[in-house]
């Protein structure tokens, strides 16, 4: 049964939610380079040392929001067919486990050389 | 909203076209995550330097090299690319309304981010290569440059294409029913923003 | 020949299926497309061949030297290229060009020009990478090229960047190829026809250009990394840099391990094709194959270290792709009985590709045994990097995948040229090439666990490996006969009458319900589909039959227009994998030329008249 294409856009956003997400965007990475310099940087004092084990979680968090914003709005994924998010969040998945795989062998020195940690 | 001067009888009723570039964006992430992991396997593995984010000095001749990354610069970066993601989703509103100054507008605006971003790479690169960072130097400068210079390279190419579309754009081509053309080059730069969203971190914050 | 669809006379001057050598460069088609695969797969396939044949002529006796052992490390290593890449991956091309617009009801893919584009790719690739053998310079360094023999240091001609850049370019042929099946199962089914009804060959298929468009990806950048340490002084896979020769492992296996199952899985649907028409009883357990296939594909990305085990990754990895590996064994066992259910109390009908369909359930099976002994660490150990894994890996490739795919051709032979392969022919064939197959490949498994090595130049007598030696070696010369055979069948056939049914078999499937070969624009009317095996159903309320489909006209059938920038830009993209190989003696300057080229090209596809909607009005590009 073919389908003829329906109106995808009955909850269409707007230009100004578009730039409402691009300032939030744009927080989120003054926010991410915050998070540097307090742990980081040079005026970084006890507390950033303090809050160093919880740097890349945090990190990949705020990261992992501006993706979703960027994927589902801007790309526009929230609004249109779920195919489209299947398409694309499958591979991020087996991309993940990739990545996720390698460096958990990496780290434990599975094979990987042994030589030079 | 967009027309559909006729109807579409696919299997799904959505255009093949616009599958088809989420089908090859979707492959570019396995692409993108081999890039990566190899950069993070490759992590602090340099037997020499310049580092990312220390200073070492070198025990044969006593030359010190200052850390590579310079966060200001590549953060200027960064909001370019982000920003441009805004202003193409508002050139293809500007398409699919028919309201041509917002698309021509707004694609030049997304245009020149794209240049400044691969403008500020170019001189980030050179920048490296004078402070001794290269890619037969050690791990970092050859996982760095090959995983930001793809990067770069898929950037360029989504700036010829959104050029393309410019140019089209200019010559009034670009339609409200011929929108779907800008709407797949923009989830491709979309996309390699998203890369970015990643590789930002990745390499220039996490030590 | 004046009684075919091809030669009525059409309303469109454009349907006219034109002959000649323009009408083969330009073509849109996909059934020519598939043609095309199919004869240029066969003549790689053939090379492989002969290839092996001198690796069998030179392992016949101890301490031979018959050639040369830099020409022996050629050998192997293209015989595997050749046969994975050249060979059995075309050969599916062939049926997936061929048979997914028929099986779907559909009139053509979704990319026609993108179709011939990937053929065009694939030739160049393939003679791009057969071209080494003119600079006296093959790919020596094994079909999965391990790092740091690839390095310059250790590899310093031209050999592994052959290698390299065309496997480079047959991958640009393969995704582009994936996105363009992908999005036609998805997108231009009949009406009527769910996914859950699609054919099974459809299914794998499908199955196959998902594992396709994840797994090329990672071996391009493995590739790419690779061409930075040859070129650029980069040192990822060189030690004395503080890079990792067993990352090229991972990434190369990570690829590789999808890429068996790239490599088996069609033929799986073949053999669900096959099977039930000459059982006379649909597949068995369809829900269960479709899953079966998805699990397999999915979890296929989660056991490629059970090619390292012998690198010493340590216990618990060891253990975690064991079991991985293991696990892997139970969706392929659920097919196996679901084919052997199919055909349980089925009325056997026992023509030439029933032959190979079954025979190919048993070279499987033992392919399949041999494999699960390798997914055991401790027993992989011995196994490993013997003619023990030499034996499964042909068990599982030659006896699933070319068997199944012979099973394709003697099946489809009849829908594609109009004409009907002998079938005494066919029984001889099949008998010599089962002798001989079995004859090469089950003394491997002994040799194998006597510790004969792979990929070795030579043996001494006192080994006792010779008479296991001499009995491959000759069986291997019956299976060059087998192929001879049917090389005679063919030739023979095509100086027959082009008098084949629409339905010779009584098949299931759509492609068996327009003429044989069908015409250009395939179906008169779109079907309408409202089950699975939708002509059995057709014939069921039919009586039992159905008349001889009428070609019709195809009036008011719009064809895409052929082209030839799909063959131009393959050979831009051609062009730039060859300015990289010889960057070092013609500078940027050969690649800048093959990307202006291949821009060329780009841009006039997609602006092409005819075709572009900035061009042309009302037809959306395709």
């Amino acid at each position: 049964m073919s389908t003829h294409v329906e109106a995808q856009e009955h909850a269409h956003p707007t230009p100004s939610t578009y730039a409402k997400i691009g300032l939030v965007l744009f927080i989120l990475t003054a926010l991410e380079v915050g998070l540097y310099e307090i742990t980081f940087g040079e005026s970084a004092g006890s507390f950033g040392h303090a809050i160093q084990p919880f740097f890349i979680p945090l990190l990949l968090f705020l990261s992992a929001i501006k993706f979703a914003l960027v994927a589902m709005y801007y790309m526009h994924l929230k609004n249109d067919s779920k195919l489209f998010s299947g398409v694309f969040v499958f591979p991020l998945i087996i991309a993940s486990v990739v990545i996720l795989a390698l460096v958990a062998l990496q780290a434990y020195h599975w094979a990987f050389a042994r030589s030079g940690g | 909203m967009t027309d559909h001067a006729h109807a579409l009888e696919t299997s799904t009723g959505l255009d093949s076209r616009k599958l088809a570039i989420w089908t090859f964006i979707g492959s570019e992430c396995m692409f993108f995550a081999t890039l990566i992991s190899n950069y993070l396997v490759h992590k602090g593995k340099s037997l020499v330097g310049p580092f990312a984010h220390e200073v070492w000095k070198d025990p044969a001749t006593g030359k010190v090299f200052e850390p590579i990354i310079e966060i200001p610069l590549v953060t200027v970066g960064t909001a370019l690319l982000l920003f441009s993601s805004l202003f193409i989703v508002l050139a293809l509103y500007g398409a699919q309304k028919g309201n041509r100054k917002m698309l021509i507008g707004w694609l030049a605006a997304t245009i020149l981010c794209g240049m400044f971003f691969v403008g500020m790479q170019v001189y980030e690169f050179t920048h490296f290569v004078h402070k001794g960072l290269t890619l037969s130097r050690n791990m970092f400068g050859a996982s760095f440059f090959v995983l930001t210079g793809f990067h770069g390279t898929h950037v360029t190419i989504g700036v010829i294409w959104l050029f393309t579309m410019f140019i089209l754009a200019l010559r009034g081509k670009l339609t409200p029913n011929r929108s779907l053309n800008l709407e797949m080059a923009a989830l491709y730069w979309h996309f390699v923003d998203v890369v970015w969203i990643v590789i930002f971190p990745v390499v220039y914050l996490i030590r | 020949m004046a009684t075919t669809a091809l030669d009525q006379p059409h309303a469109h001057a454009a349907h006219a299926e034109k002959t000649g050598l323009w009408s083969w460069l330009t073509t849109v088609d996909h059934k020519r497309i598939g043609i095309l695969y199919g004869a240029t797969a066969f003549f790689f396939f053939l090379l492989g061949g002969i290839e092996a044949l001198i690796i069998r002529i030179q392992l016949a006796r101890p301490d031979n030297n018959f050639i040369s052992p830099e020409t022996y490390n050629q050998l192997f290593t293209m015989h595997g290229t050749t046969m994975i890449f050249l060979a059995i991956m075309p050969l599916s091309s062939m049926l997936f060009n061929y048979l997914i617009p028929l099986m779907i009801g559909a009139r053509d893919v979704a990319f026609p020009r993108l179709n011939a584009f990937s053929y065009w790719v694939f030739l160049l690739g393939g003679l791009f990478l057969n071209a080494s053998f003119l600079f006296g310079a093959a790919p020596d360094t094994g079909w999965y090229g391990y790092a740091n023999l690839t390095s310059r240091q250790f590899s310093a001609g031209p050999n592994v960047d052959f290698w390299n850049m065309g496997l480079q370019v047959l991958g640009v042929a393969s995704l582009a190829a994936a996105v363009n099946f992908f999005v036609t199962i998805v997108n231009m089914r009949a009406p009527g026809m769910t996914m859950m009804r699609m054919p099974m060959f459809v299914w794998m298929s499908f199955i196959t250009q998902i594992l396709l468009l994840l797994a090329f990806p990672v071996i391009a950048v493995a590739l790419i990394l690779l061409m930075f340490d040859r070129f650029f002084g980069t040192h990822f896979f060189i030690p004395a840099g503080g890079g990792d020769p067993l990352l090229w492992q991972h990434f190369f296996w990570v690829f590789g391990h999808p890429e068996v199952y790239i490599l088996i899985l069609p033929a799986f649907g073949v053999v669900s094709e096959v099977l039930p028409v000459f059982s006379r009883k649909p597949l068995f357990g369809y829900a269960a194959m479709v899953f079966s296939g998805v699990f397999i594909a999915f979890l296929g990305f989660g056991v490629w270290s059970h090619h390292m085990f012998t690198t010493g990754m340590g216990p618990i990895a060891d253990t975690f792709f064991s079991l991985s590996t293991m696990l892997i064994a139970i969706p392929t066992g659920v097919k196996i009985f679901n084919w052997m259910g199919t055909m349980w109390f089925g009325s056997l009908q026992f023509r030439t590709p029933m032959y190979f369909a079954v025979a190919f359930i048993a070279m499987f099976i033992i392919g399949g045994l041999s494999g699960v002994m390798h997914a055991s660490p401790p027993a992989d150990l011995q196994q490993n990097d013997t003619y023990f894994i030499v034996a499964h890996f042909h068990y599982v490739l030659f006896g699933g995948s070319i068997f199944a795919l012979t099973a394709g051709a003697y099946y489809w032979w009849p829908k594609m040229f109009g004409r009907m392969l002998d079938e005494r022919l066919g029984k001889v064939h099949f008998w010599l090439m089962l002798l001989g197959f079995n004859l090469t490949f089950f003394p491997m498994h002994f040799v194998g666990l006597n510790g004969m090595p792979r990929r070795t130049y030579t043996y001494p007598a006192e080994l006792g490996f010779t008479a296991l030696n001499q009995i491959e070696t000759a069986g291997s010369l019956l299976l060059g006969l087998a192929f001879l055979v049917f090389l005679i069948n063919v030739v023979r056939t095509s100086r027959g009458p082009r008098n084949a049914l629409a339905d010779p078999w009584n098949g299931a499937t759509l492609e068996w319900a327009i003429p044989s070969p069908p015409p250009e624009w395939n179906f008169e009317r779109v079907p309408v589909v409202d089950g699975r095996d939708p002509l059995w159903e057709e014939k069921r309320k039919n009586g039992g039959r159905l008349p001889e489909p009428v070609a019709g006209t195809g009036a008011g059938i719009h064809l895409p227009n052929p082209s030839y920038w799909p063959l131009v830009t393959a050979v831009g993209v051609t062009a730039v994998f060859i300015g990289i190989l010889e960057s070092p003696r013609w500078g940027p300057w050969g690649i800048i030329v093959a990307v202006a080229l291949l821009l060329f090209g780009l841009y006039s596809w997609l602006f092409e008249k005819g075709y572009s909607e900035f061009r042309t009005p009302s037809h959306g590009g395709h």
